[in-house]
């Protein structure tokens, strides 16, 4: 097992389960990754979208319906999970009742043969790293959520493994531990700068946490890419809708140059990016509700109006719901105090306007 | 000050629901066994204590307790032994594992005697397993599997089996399967999933079953008269019981004995259950409980 690798592979890796009807559906369809020493690669997606069969894939969980994975020039799809030395981290935890913290975080330690006076220094250095410093003796039941999450996490780094995988880790726990939690994994990930695959539904753990973010849905990769990238130009309207793009509609084509395309409807013309080749016709806009200012635009581009419907208060700034003349509503974040039934103007710039080619009929 | 600790919560009336069960139980144990008790104590002659004299000085008496044990211990290991390994292979949900198990509960279906009939066709001298070893030229001499020491551990095997088999499947399949997947993924092969995992969380489980199958052995009587020789090797404890109460109408011993074979029963459940207290028996899933 080595300690450390320049990349590991992923080609065309493929699981199928025997579905409904005796169908073989692709859990996961040819992903292809590379991740690069110290990586901090985020796996993100609704539930169903294969992230968690991905994870369990590299784990070796699960053996490849298709594909190989490499760790450098060694080929590894083919060995069970305890000759890859990965740690996992799992969302339950799965830590052993019948053992106390000090022999959870040891274990791993004790199947490599490691002196007892070795691991008796590498637990308690790891249990420092997680803060959990005189735990060592209670057993896992007499944990909270949170602590029993830092012994699975000192579990899998203590045994120093190439690779650490970690299956959406912080969604048994409260909204405040979780952030907690997630800083210590940040943490954690700059202390030891060990690669990292992180399997989560939240965009924000990802967006904070991921050096790329590979964005899936129904087994197949949308987007893999820094999250700037990703959060600012995704990739297709799956990833759009996915990163919090939720005003999607669509409007006709009127002209394209370049990647400026203009649009129009029944309220209003809009000037948008264009983010992939568009068929002639119609076109779907996405637009975040963030990037939309209450107000006329300075140029006159891009400004739309309509009726205040809704308002949801949140401290700093407020999500409105706003229906046009012709019935479409739009969701905008703002810090300009409206109130019910106001009539306002919205606009949004240029480049924040992503449009993306008509999606076929599901 | 004193207020808080002088109320008192209304008398929870769900908990009249218990008293059917337990008038059953006053009625159909607790009674007759403090009956027999009192009458071990009170003999046609002698003393209080006569019965058990009588008992442990007797030669076809007090070795029954020994012969009933070489047969109830030797079964009772074999079955958890044999059942251990086939209900860890029967853990994982497939197709064919309703089938296996099914055909190894059916022997619960038949009961004592219908298995010793069985036994005795099959296995006897003349049987079809004896025919079968000669045809075959696997083995000349006649088989001796009836009416002795081994018919009564056969027979005993196979209707203790089932019971044992089960018990351990439901322990096993209550171990959360997420453990032993972390176990190999920090390096533990199958056997070692198995001797670090699997064993340490099934030991009160085991102990349990131990328990269970060992006092249903202990009590063999059946086949210890159809299968066995019950004058001399196959004399168990329940025959001595039997023969006390029907051909020499002596209650008050046959009570007695009856007290000792539970006696002896309760060591052997007390030594177990004691060493199960050595190790862990909490909850047996891996997160948050």
């Amino acid at each position: 097992m080595k300690h450390d690798f320049n990349e590991l592979r992923l080609d065309r890796v493929t699981r199928r389960f025997a579905g409904a009807g005796g169908h073989a559906f692709a859990a996961l369809n040819e992903l292809t990754l590379t991740i690069k020493r110290g990586e901090f690669i985020a796996l993100l997606g609704p539930s169903g979208c294969g992230k968690s069969t991905a994870l369990n894939c590299i784990a070796g969980l699960l053996p490849l319906s298709g594909g190989t994975i490499h760790l450098d020039a060694q080929r590894i799809d083919t060995l069970p999970p305890e000759r890859r030395g990965f740690g996992m981290v799992f969302q339950n935890y799965a830590l052993f009742p019948h053992m106390s913290v000090a022999r959870n975080v040891g274990f791993g330690l004790r199947m490599r043969g490691v002196p007892s006076a070795e691991i008796e220094a590498r637990v308690a250095q790891a249990l420092s790293l997680v803060q959990l410093t005189g735990q060592a003796h209670k057993l896992p039941g007499q944990l909270s959520g949170g602590q029993q999450q830092r012994v699975a996490i000192a579990r899998a780094i203590v045994i120093e493994p190439p690779l650490i995988l970690m299956d959406e880790p912080l969604s048994n726990l409260d909204a405040k531990l979780r952030v907690e939690t997630r800083s210590e994994i940040r943490r954690i990930h700059r202390e030891l700068g060990r690669s990292t695959v992180y399997v989560t539904h939240d965009q924000d753990e990802a967006l904070s946490l991921a050096d790329r973010i590979v964005v899936m849905k129904d087994g197949v990769v949308q987007q893999i890419a820094a999250p700037p990238q990703v959060y600012g130009q995704p990739a297709n309207l799956n990833v759009a809708r996915f990163m919090g793009y939720r005003n999607v509609f669509p409007l006709a084509i009127e002209r394209e140059e370049g990647e400026r395309v203009s649009l129009s409807g029944p309220d209003f013309p809009l000037t948008g990016t264009r983010m992939l080749p568009l068929a002639d016709g119609r076109a779907m806009v996405a637009l975040r509700p963030d990037d939309m200012v209450v107000g006329g635009a300075p140029d006159g581009l891009n400004t739309l109006s309509g009726r205040v419907d809704n308002v949801e208060y949140s401290g700093r700034e407020s999500l409105i719901d706003i229906v046009t003349a012709s019935g479409l509503k739009l969701i905008v974040r703002t810090a300009t105090p409206v109130a019910m039934g106001d009539v306002v103007r919205v606009h949004v710039p240029v480049e924040r306007t992503l449009v993306y080619p008509m999606e076929a009929a599901a | 000050m004193t207020t808080a600790l002088t109320q008192r919560a209304p008398f929870d009336r769900t908990l009249l629901l218990v008293v059917p069960a337990a008038l059953f139980m006053l009625l159909l144990f607790v009674y007759p066994f403090i009956y027999g008790l009192l009458l071990s104590f009170q003999p046609g002659q002698g003393g209080w204590l006569a019965n058990y004299h009588k008992f442990f000085t007797t030669d076809n008496l007090w070795p029954t307790i020994w012969t009933t044990l070489r047969l109830a211990l030797p079964a009772t290991l074999i079955n958890v032994g044999i059942a251990l390994p086939i209900a860890y292979k029967m853990r994982v949900k497939s197709r064919y594992q309703r089938w296996v198990t099914t055909i190894l509960v059916v022997p619960i279906t038949l009961g004592t005697v219908l298995i010793a009939e069985g036994m005795l066709t099959y296995f006897g001298p003349k049987g079809w397993l004896s025919q079968f070893l000669q045809i075959t030229g696997l083995y000349e001499g006649p088989i001796r599997l009836t009416h002795n020491y081994w018919g009564v551990l056969i027979s005993l095997i196979i209707s203790g089996f089932p019971f044992a088999f089960l018990l351990i499947l439901s322990y096993i399949t209550g171990i959360d399967p997420v453990l032993a997947r972390a176990a190999a993924t920090l390096g533990a092969n199958r056997s070692a999933q198995f001797r670090h995992i699997y064993l340490p969380l099934l030991a009160p489980g085991l102990a349990m079953c131990f328990c269970l199958a060992f006092v249903q052995a202990f009590s063999v009587f059946p086949s210890a008269v159809l299968l066995g020789a019950p004058a001399g090797p196959t004399r168990v404890i329940s025959i001595a019981a039997y023969e006390a109460a029907f051909e020499q109408y002596d209650y008050s011993l046959a009570s007695a004995i009856a007290m000792i074979m539970g006696f002896v029963q309760l060591i052997i459940v007390a030594v177990v259950l004691g060493a199960r207290n050595l190790f862990y028996r909490g909850p047996v899933v891996g997160g948050k409980g």
